[in-house]
């Protein structure tokens, strides 16, 4: 036993240590708190100190991750909001921990069934985040979120989210999927050309 | 009959005796014998038949035939299809032989199914509850068996749609209520029958040390709250000075009843929850439970689809074995510099599973039938980058870092030594099973999806140590760079699901066994179809669970310092062992 394993282990360590201190003087200040520098240092280039100083940096998320559900409102000229979801029902029954409520709307003069929720609540306790809602519903209705910082207080008052919490613009799902958004409009447009061709 | 039964019964039918009948039910494999002869048959299968190892044993509550059934699968580490037989017994009472004496590896699965199932094992050394707390009500998995916040048998539940009235788990059944506990039991005056029962088993060790010496033993609790076990998990360890007379470990702490919470769900709610079995490989649960429900729909993926699940998988090995290298130089001591560069890569292989399927570690991406998406763009090319570049040099830097490290070498070498025959025996599989000689890898003794497609050599080492238990999952992630060279060479364009995404599928009746070579073992899981929407059994044969089993084995004559790089050595996740 000579050590010399333990020395040339510590050449790595020192290497790594090292490589921090280059990697700062050459980039300058843009290394940290800049977009550039975050992009720079979660890279499959990156060397030296990996971290990003949450919450001052935040890491980009991709178009594709996915938490919590919320539901798409399309806008009118008068800003009226026309949610998409037809409360057909789908989401609340391919849920895995089964944390989506909807009340359906009954048309009070006839009794039947109209396709709008009347209440849809979403216990997030609950949600697994698996993106089964957002992937089966039928109707584009709902989507996973990208904020993830919703930690609150009081989980009782703040931890089931009804209809309003719930909703957001269609603008917002274009503003954090553009692919999925653009991708989808086409094939409902397509599908709507194809029905009014005779 | 399937072709599989058929062939089985081909290959070995003059050999197999005439009292044992093909399992003749539609969908179902193997073969029945008689529990008077189970010993019999299993010897058999074992000393004429080669099947060393055995590889799941569960229970199966039939309950509108009143019946019990325990179904075993046996494999022989030379490779091949797994060899399914049953025994059945009647549901009130069941009692069946023990196989532990044939295949000390059945151990814990027995345990685990008196446990969950009420069977009782006769003849087993130590039959005592394993998951559930000891004093605990009831055997849960039986079919007629209600937890206390019970609801339906079966998701989807009614009350959600279309009058979903939203109401909180805790306001039906809430804290105190929730537990049920038996008739006249106070849990203020209650000690643990179990704990007692545990005790007795080794204090046979304490009245004699044997030596000249006079020296007293201790049983000496390491855990449940230890900063080493890398969770909720307790060893009783019986002392003599500082060597390990022998250890029992105790675990369960994280039980949640995955397997009930599976039959609770339909087929395609089960995906996302065996991400969280073993939640450092989640890509890799996901490929075992899609191949067990894919054989029995009769589905295949197509072509793209197969090459990204075996991209993911294989990144996925990658992942769970620089986090056993990375923790497994804490528990000697070398505090986090040594994890911190292993979680390096493994962050970047993250972001590339959380642009692909929105989540780093619960992935759920895997369907029945294909995966969920599409790689989005600039995915390959990332790949590509980490696979060329940077990981072989990261692993040759890991290497370069500790290998040779003296103290690495004298901590490892010669310690925690399982051999072979024992690994076998013990139903060791995956890296612990070849660190110890034996080049078991399903990947190609019983290769799945496009495996067969592949050169890579199968990883083995020889001498059973830790050392060689940490130098084996070096080598696998140098050959699962070398698969992934070929996947992104040979990776075609075109859809990557058969059919339309499908919310509800239709599952016929039958059974199946899927397994894949998961990064800690062999992975399993055990479906039972009855045609309805939900499956009837669900049961998963975890690896970290079983390779437990060769725990005390390893550390039994070793120091007391050394049980924790054991069990580190091993690469448990307690996700997957309590289930
Ligand atoms: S969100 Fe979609 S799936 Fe859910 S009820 Fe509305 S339309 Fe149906
Ligand atoms: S993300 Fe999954 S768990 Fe959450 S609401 Fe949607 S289906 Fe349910």
């Amino acid at each position: 036993m000579n050590g010399m394993g333990v020395l040339k282990g510590l050449a790595v360590t020192f290497r790594h240590f090292i490589d921090t201190y280059l990697e700062d003087f050459k980039a300058g200040k843009k290394r940290y708190f800049t977009e550039e520098g975050i992009r720079q240092r979660a890279s499959i280039e990156a060397k030296g100190i990996f971290s990003i100083q949450y919450p001052e940096e935040k890491l980009p998320v991709p178009e594709e991750f996915r938490y919590i559900p919320f539901l798409v409102y399309d806008e009118g000229e008068n800003g009226e909001r026309a949610l998409r979801c037809t409360s057909c029902g789908i989401c609340a029954k391919v849920c895995p921990p089964q944390c989506i409520w909807i009340v359906r709307t009954n048309d009070p003069v006839t009794g039947k069934p109209v396709p709008a929720p009347a209440e849809f609540y979403i216990d997030v306790d609950i949600c697994m985040n698996c993106g089964y809602c957002a992937e089966y519903c039928p109707f584009d209705a709902i989507k996973m979120d990208h904020n993830y910082e919703i930690a609150s207080y009081d989980r009782f008052k703040e931890h089931i989210f009804d209809l309003n919490k719930l909703s957001k613009p269609a603008s917002y799902y274009a503003k954090i999927r553009p692919a999925n958004f653009a991708r989808e409009t086409a094939e409902r447009e397509a599908k709507a050309a194809k029905k009014a061709a005779p | 009959m399937t072709d599989h039964e058929s062939t089985l019964t081909t290959r070995h039918g003059d050999l197999l005796p005439d009292w044992v009948v093909a399992d003749s039910r539609p969908g179902y494999e193997g073969v029945i014998v008689p529990v008077s002869r189970l010993i019999e048959f299993a010897f058999l299968l074992r000393d004429k038949l080669g099947y060393d190892l055995l590889s799941s044993v569960t229970g199966v509550d039939y309950l509108p035939d009143g019946k019990m059934e325990v179904v075993y699968h046996a494999l022989q580490t030379i490779g091949g299809a797994p060899f399914v037989f049953k025994v059945q017994v009647p549901r009130e009472d069941p009692i069946v032989p023990s196989v532990v004496p044939v295949w000390p590896g059945a151990d814990f699965q027995e345990r685990e199914a008196w446990d969950l199932l009420g069977i009782r094992f006769e003849g087993h050394p130590d039959l005592r509850r394993i998951l559930m707390w000891e004093g605990f009500e009831g055997h849960p998995l039986r079919k007629d068996w209600k937890e206390p916040y019970y609801e339906e048998d079966a998701k989807p539940y009614k009350s959600r749609w279309p009058e979903g009235h939203v109401r909180r788990a805790e306001d039906v059944a809430p804290l105190h209520d929730n537990v049920q506990y038996p008739p006249g039991f106070d849990p203020e005056s209650w000690t643990p029958d179990g704990d007692e029962a545990l005790y007795r088993g080794l204090r046979k060790y304490l009245e004699d040390s044997g030596s000249e010496l006079k020296t007293d033993r201790l049983i000496v609790n390491l855990g449940p709250q230890h900063p080493s076990t890398h969770g909720v998990f307790r060893m009783v360890v019986v002392l003599d000075g500082e060597t390990i007379v022998d250890l029992k470990p105790v675990f369960g702490y994280l039980h949640r009843n995955h397997e009930k919470i599976g039959e609770r769900c339909t087929w395609i709610q089960n995906m996302p929850f065996t991400d969280r079995l073993d939640y450092i490989s989640s890509m890799s649960n996901n490929f075992g439970y899609a191949l067990a429900v894919e054989k029995l729909m009769g589905i295949k993926p197509p072509e793209r689809a197969e090459y990204i699940r075996v991209m993911m998988a294989e990144l996925t090995r990658i992942v769970s074995h620089l986090v056993a290298v990375g923790f497994l130089l804490n528990d000697l001591g070398a505090f986090f510099t040594p994890v911190l560069y292993a979680l390096e890569e493994r962050e970047l292989i993250l972001d590339i599973f959380e642009a692909v399927s929105g989540s780093r570690m619960m992935c759920n991406y895997f369907r029945f039938g294909g995966v969920a998406r599409d790689l989005p763009e600039g995915v390959l090319e990332r790949v590509r980058d980490l696979v060329e570049n940077r990981l072989p040099r990261k692993i040759d830097e890991i290497d370069r870092y500790l290998t040779k490290n003296e103290i690495v070498r004298t901590r490892c070498e010669g310690v925690g030594v399982l051999t072979a025959e024992r690994a076998i025996a013990l139903s060791a599989t995956g890296p612990v099973l070849r660190a110890s000689g034996v080049p078991y890898d399903l990947r190609r003794a019983d290769p799945y999806s496009i495996y067969d497609r592949f050169e890579f050599d199968v990883a083995v080492r020889y001498h059973g140590d830790i050392y060689d238990r940490y130098l084996i999952r070096l080598d696998e992630i140098r050959q699962s760079i070398r698969i992934l060279k070929q996947v992104l060479r040979d990776i075609p364009e075109g859809p990557v699901i058969s059919g339309k995404p499908q919310w509800q599928v239709r599952v016929p009746t039958g059974e199946s066994y899927g397994r894949v070579e998961g990064p800690k073992g062999e992975l399993g899981f055990y479906v039972v179809s009855n045609g309805k929407p939900n499956p009837w059994r669900y049961h998963v044969r975890a690896p970290s669970f079983i390779n437990l089993h060769t725990l005390a084995e390893m550390a039994r004559g070793g120091k007391v310092a050394d049980v924790v790089v054991i069990l580190g050595s091993i690469d448990i996740v307690l996700g997957e062992v309590d289930r």
